[in-house]
């Protein structure tokens, strides 16, 4: 996994609450056994219009977003299937962050396994910064993980928690599956117990 | 002073070392087509077994056509998924129930059906709904892909400990309100992140006096609520539900097993981080209106006016509901006209659903306006119906009488919505496109998607003439 210490980017407000992974990448892609290509599927049904072409209005469609890495949007994002599919899209597509109030829990977990950062901040926070993103043209945040803080050039400062486990796999780009084969004595221990 | 939850947590400690989550033991872990190939793919690549296929089952289940299981899989893509999880099975050793085979079905009724879902078991699967297993006091938990590769080659999962939820559930549900009706209830009630970061214990004489079917129906709703896992302390109706199923414990050692189940409780004094209270004798059937299964309100009322929402996100996201499922702001839930409807899914695809969908149809013409679907959610369910006749029941009515799989509850395969079609869907899910862009859901009981079916629009089916 690649590791994620620091990231600058431009910022992308979706100002929904409950945004659920059926929109983040409908089922239809869902039939491919690969892990990439999910990418240009990415909210397919708000990024393009039925009978085909871009859907003018949809955020990501803009050109003044274009290009952009940081998510900023409203509460349980990522709520309903577990699909991994739908951190793949978004990651693919370019987020490497999403800043929202909450998440729902299985996005949250497949976000840190693909060396994406979900930050959990308060609502006045997302509101201000989803303001910003909205008022300002090229607007960018630094995020960083060894100070676990989110700053801009304007004077924001957001420091925020993630837990030590999920940190330290991150900045480092464990592969957790090799991590807990370290504990093979534990476990064959555990199975011999039962 | 523990509870159900912390004693099936404590269980299965395989490692517990400060300032790291748990390493969990796994003793189930369900497999189907859509989110394990790339699990596969990852074992193969970095040189890794399968360490327990012995405790791994698998089945095709979300792309599979229901229609003549005799022709190939018309869908190519679809096709090559099924035939990557074949593969991947036999070079694994790790059993499955291909799509021809008596035991296929949607993976959350075949384990139950089984016997291989137990009480005081850990049971992972790459779909969120596997919340449904904990309706026999088990923690059962959905998982994504990066996990299914991570328990296929370690039987273990790291993870930090939920916190503790209690539901509890007095009086007892009035005829015509079933388990799904409570699930809605209580989503309605805590919102669909209600429950986010909670396992969620359900307790009260509702939930004792459910069936087997009906605690399945509840705890594999959780998930919409946001919670990890819903569980039900296993019973005597638990047990008599296991006795003689074919993976079951038999003989001495279900006599053993019985023992150590009995234990699977919540101590009297165990303490809950939350407890919710709700009076199931006062629910109504439930409907949903909008976009998310915690839109919702009971038969007798009406779509919410927006201008009535606590608060702008909630305003906004009514609207917003309200204009792509093309419904004005109060107007009665028994006048919404429907186009289809879909009794269904790992929610309501169990014999019992189909039993109460059958007395409702029974002697009744679906509406004219109306194409309705039953697909039952294992070859199994679907043989026993059919002993029972209810197949002929719902295709006199003029229902089609499916093959077992999720079908129309994703629409994966090629049962969808088509755009502006207006379903009542005995389903999980009514999110935007859910069942097909643009098509509009509302969530239901089957009792009640079989009376609007009918009917053509939603009714109360408890003033329903049954026939």
């Amino acid at each position: 996994m690649q590791p994620f210490r620091k990231h600058t980017g431009l910022v992308a407000p979706l100002d929904r609450a409950n945004v659920d992974t059926d929109q983040i990448i409908p089922k239809q892609f869902l039939k491919s056994i690969e892990r990439t290509g999910f990418g240009e599927f990415l909210f397919f049904d708000w990024r393009y219009r039925p009978e085909g072409g871009p859907e003018p209005s949809f955020i990501l469609n803009q050109p003044r977003y274009q290009g952009a890495s940081i998510l900023v949007t409203g509460k349980n994002f990522g709520c309903g299937s577990s699909r991994e599919h739908a951190p793949w899209a978004l990651r693919e597509f370019g987020f490497r962050v999403i800043i929202a109030p909450s998440f729902a829990d299985i996005f949250a977990n497949n976000c840190f396994k693909n060396g994406m950062l979900p930050i959990v901040v308060s609502d006045d926070q997302v509101a201000r910064i989803t303001g910003r993103a909205q008022y300002a043209e090229g607007y960018t945040l630094t995020v960083d993980l060894e100070t676990k803080t989110i700053t801009d050039d304007a004077g924001l400062s957001i420091e925020f928690s993630v837990s030590d486990f999920q940190r330290y796999c991150l900045l480092e780009g464990l592969d957790e599956i090799g991590l807990t084969l370290r504990h093979e004595s534990d476990i064959s221990a555990y199975e011999a117990r039962k | 002073m523990p509870t159900l939850f912390d004693k099936l947590w404590n269980n299965h400690i395989v490692r517990q070392s400060p300032g790291e989550p748990a390493l969990i033991y796994i003793d189930l872990h369900l497999v189907h087509e859509v989110t394990s190939p790339q699990a596969f793919a990852g074992l193969r690549q970095a040189g890794r077994k399968v360490r327990r296929p012995d405790l791994t089952v698998a089945t095709v289940d979300h792309n599979v056509p229901t229609t003549d299981r005799s022709l190939p899989i018309a869908d190519l893509t679809a096709a090559t998924q099924v035939n990557t999880l074949r593969s991947n099975c036999s070079e694994f050793g790790i059993q499955f129930f291909d799509i021809n085979s008596r035991e296929q079905g949607i993976v959350h009724v075949i384990g139950p059906e089984l016997g291989l879902t137990q009480p005081g078991m850990t049971i992972v699967c790459g779909d969120s709904h596997t919340s449904t297993h904990g309706a026999f006091g088990s923690l059962a938990f959905g998982i994504g892909t990066s996990e299914v590769e991570h328990v296929l080659a370690t039987q273990c999962l790291p993870q930090t400990k939920p916190r503790a939820m209690r539901i509890e559930c007095s009086g007892n549900l009035p005829e015509g309100v079933t388990a799904k009706d409570l699930a809605l209830a209580i989503i309605g009630r805590i919102g669909t992140d209600g429950a986010t970061g909670h396992v969620i214990e359900y307790t009260g004489e509702a939930v004792r006096g459910l069936s087997m079917s009906g605690r399945m129906t509840l705890c594999n709703m959780s998930i919409e609520a946001g919670a990890k896992a819903g569980m039900i302390a296993p019973d005597e109706t638990t047990f008599e539900y296991l006795r003689g199923k074919r993976f079951a414990p038999a003989g001495g050692a279900w006599q053993e097993a019985l023992a150590e189940w009995r234990g699977l409780k919540s101590d009297d004094d165990a303490v809950f981080d939350r407890t919710l209270e709700i009076d199931a004798s006062k629910l109504e059937p439930f409907v949903t209106w909008g976009t998310s299964p915690g839109m919702v309100v009971p038969i007798t009322s009406q779509v919410p006016d927006p201008t009535d929402a606590k608060t702008e996100i909630d305003r906004q996201a009514a609207l917003r509901a309200l204009e792509y499922m093309a419904l004005e702001p109060r107007m009665n839930i028994q006048d919404i006209e429907i186009d289809r409807a879909f009794i269904g899914s790992c929610t309501n695809a169990r014999l019992e659903d189909l039993r109460a969908a059958a007395r409702v149809v029974r002697g009744y013409r679906i509406n004219p306006g109306v194409n309705a679907l039953v697909v039952p959610g294992s070859q199994e369910v679907k043989r026993a119906a059919e002993q029972e006749g209810l197949d002929r029941i719902f295709s006199e009515a003029g229902f089609e009488w499916r093959d077992a799989g999720c079908s129309m509850c994703l629409g994966m395969n090629a049962d969808i919505l088509q755009p502006g079609q207006r379903c009542a869907s005995t389903s999980n899910r009514n999110f935007e496109g859910r069942q097909g862009r643009g098509g509009r859901t509302h969530l239901v009981s089957p009792m009640m998607a079989a009376a609007a079916a009918i009917a053509g629009h939603f009714v109360d089916v408890r003033q329903w003439e049954f026939r």
